[in-house]
């Protein structure tokens, strides 16, 4: 932003219980972490939604591009042998 | 590489001239497919600016939402009211949250918003430039006005920009309680003394043809429906809803033993419905003009807490600038 009119935005993780892994519930403002947690807190675990909650700068994520044919990801489409469905199985054998 | 949902693409960037223009053909045939359209992705620009008007309007009717029932806080008729009065409050606050950071996925900042609605330039629903006069108007909110939002949010929850859904079913979730707590608050009056039962009567009376005017103009009238329901961001007309509101409403209006204010109401058994009379437009085009009973007082109240607030944002702005210094000064 040229003139910064609110507060940095936060982007939210929480995880719903242990053994689960976070996952993004959402974004906010705050003016530091301390207060993104809180507010983290406050606004998206009000029902016991979490047991554990990240906040990360939104400007401090990388991302890829959004387009679903994106040439970033063309190395996965062609190694259909990665899937065990591209084997066959004689008849009869299980538990492979 | 650019950041995710985040401002920093925001209004004060350039538009890259290499980016070629929104592939329409493209995009129509990712709604045709039920598909999803994301924050980052091409988009007709009609389409953007449909939805942040949308969901800017959405989050600033949560945000003006919270005034009414407010109100009623501090004279809520036990302790119970009060703490579910209060938590319920505190969630409209979540819900105008959820839906700026939704609005601002596409590009917008939250000030500009805010500022707009100070401004006058974007509005909020028309039904909380209503009076809550007595404690029912608090449960006829709840059952009614609730009622209503539920009715228009559900198929939102499908709406074809990702954000914009996620936060609706959050939101759906939550209002599920606002919707009990308000039916719970008329069936106690209703089941109260005869003057308890008058002021259930009441509330419902006044708050009943609002409610119904919350759907929006009738299909016929509704020049932006079309649009908006071939981009999927509408799933069903205006009238569709207001009866689906009206179906659901009538039989809890029987048991909460509450008359409804509309002598035309009956069933229909050839159409599967129930008849209503006539809403009276005119009235929900004079308080969208700003003539309703309460317009002037809301947004005062509105802009006088944001005025009140700025000491303490401009203080925590300068306590997190304080710890950053220290920080760099320590590494």
């Amino acid at each position: 932003m040229s003139t910064r009119r609110d507060w940095p935005l936060w982007e939210v993780f929480v995880r719903a219980r242990r053994g689960l892994s976070h996952v993004h519930a959402g974004s906010l403002h705050a003016p530091d972490a301390e207060m993104a947690l809180r507010n983290a807190r406050d606004l998206y675990t009000r029902r016991g939604e979490g047991v554990s909650i990240w906040v990360v700068k939104a400007s401090d994520i990388e991302a890829s591009t959004p387009d679903e044919r994106d040439p970033f990801f063309d190395p996965a489409a062609d190694k259909i042998y990665r899937h065990p469905t591209f084997y066959d199985v004689p008849e009869g054998v299980q538990h492979l | 590489m650019e950041g995710v949902y985040g401002n920093d693409f925001g209004t004060d960037q350039q538009p890259d001239p290499d980016r070629a223009a929104p592939d329409e053909a493209a995009f129509a045939a990712l709604l045709a497919g039920e598909g999803r359209v994301e924050p980052r992705d091409d988009m007709p620009e009609a389409y953007r600016k449909t939805l942040i008007r949308q969901i800017a309007q959405h989050a600033h009717s949560e945000i003006i939402g919270m005034q009414p029932e407010g109100n009623w806080i501090s004279r809520a008729p036990s302790l119970r009211r009060k703490a579910i009065l209060m938590a319920k409050v505190q969630d409209e606050a979540g819900h105008g949250l959820y839906l700026y950071a939704a609005a601002e996925t596409l590009g917008v900042d939250r000030a500009d918003l805010v500022d707009q609605l100070h401004s006058g330039r974007q509005k909020y629903s028309s039904i909380f430039n209503y009076p809550t006069l007595t404690w029912a108007d608090v449960g006829a909110i709840g059952w009614l006005v609730d009622g209503a939002a539920i009715t228009n949010q559900v198929p939102l929850c499908r709406c074809s920009y990702g954000p914009y859904a996620r936060a609706m079913v959050r939101v759906c979730k939550e209002e599920s309680f606002h919707q009990r707590q308000g039916f719970e608050i008329l069936y106690t009056l209703s089941h109260g003394t005869p003057e308890q039962k008058a002021m259930a009567q009441d509330a419902v009376n006044r708050y009943w043809w609002p409610s119904l005017m919350m759907f929006g103009p009738p299909d016929d009238d509704s020049p932006n429906s079309a649009r908006s329901m071939a981009w999927g961001i509408k799933r069903f007309s205006n009238d569709d809803l207001r009866q689906r509101f009206v179906d659901m409403t009538v039989p809890q209006s029987e048991a909460l033993g509450l008359g409804l204010p509309d002598p035309e109401i009956r069933w229909n058994d050839e159409r599967g419905h129930y008849d209503y009379g006539e809403i009276d437009f005119t009235e929900l085009f004079e308080v969208i003009k700003g003539n309703g009973p309460c317009n002037a007082e809301r947004m005062a109240h509105k802009r006088r807490a944001y005025d009140e607030g700025a000491w303490v944002r401009t203080a925590a702005e300068a306590y997190a600038a304080k710890r950053a210094r220290a920080t760099e000064s320590v590494a």
